[in-house]
């Protein structure tokens, strides 16, 4: 797995949105470049929940957004790398639930919220077999 | 030819094309052309009978295939078809 560098404007977007939306989950994209070892995240961007019903541990991306999301790296010579979303009153660790729908090549960021305080933020991304590895922040 | 433009996340099965101009009169045919040529990919596309996996959604230009005639769908030499991926999770 390759180490993630994230931009500090793009991290403090992710765990504000993640406290704004607290106690139902948050999700949004992010947008960078990569060389052999690291992830550059430049850009974090707030999507709607489009989950309907509960919020609070189920999150959901129109597919509209999805392809707005893709037309956006296009024309901005940028790489959408990834997808946070946050785990209101659950460790940043992947559900059952994420693993079934996971991408490959995607991070996977998750950021862990207590008590509305954003506490923990980490990586993830699916290796070659299909399971999730953790990606080192720093 | 449609032009299929490729999820970013399944880049790496077309040799980082973002997009694929495809043979075919349907959606199902125009996959179909994109999974012979990059065999990897589709795994990530269609199900073990040949079906559009569940979380995959595709679209023609800003309309779903499920409110047409789904892979039946016809496509004309300047349709866009979009494969979407579900992006979607929880804590539980
Ligand atoms: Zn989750």
């Amino acid at each position: 797995m390759k180490k993630l560098d994230i931009n500090q404007e793009a991290l403090e977007l992710m765990q504000k949105h993640a406290e704004a939306t607290y106690p139902n989950e948050c999700v949004g994209f992010f947008y960078g470049k990569e060389d052999d070892t690291i992830r550059f995240i430049e850009q974090a961007v707030e999507v709607p929940n489009s989950k309907e019903g509960d919020q609070r541990r189920r999150f959901e991306v129109h597919p509209k957004d999805y392809m707005k999301a893709e037309r956006y790296a296009l024309e901005n010579d940028t790489t959408l790398l990834g997808v946070y979303h946050s785990h209101p009153e659950h460790p940043a660790i992947p559900s059952e639930h994420d693993l079934k729908v996971a991408q490959p090549f995607f991070s996977y960021i998750i950021v862990s919220v207590k008590g509305g305080k954003s506490v923990r933020v980490r990586s993830w991304q699916l290796n070659e077999t299909n399971v999730f590895e953790e990606e080192i922040i720093g | 030819m449609a032009k299929i433009i490729i999820p970013t996340p399944l880049r790496k099965f077309t040799q980082n094309q973002a997009s694929f101009e495809g043979n075919g009169s349907t959606v199902g045919a125009t996959i179909e052309n994109l999974t012979e040529t990059y065999p990897d990919i589709k795994q990530h596309l269609l199900d073990e009978n040949g079906k559009l996996r569940n979380f995959v959604r595709v679209y023609i230009g800003d309309e779903d295939i499920k409110a047409l005639q789904n892979e039946a769908t016809e496509v004309k030499d300047d349709s866009v078809i979009s494969i979407v991926p579900a992006i979607a999770g929880g804590s539980l």
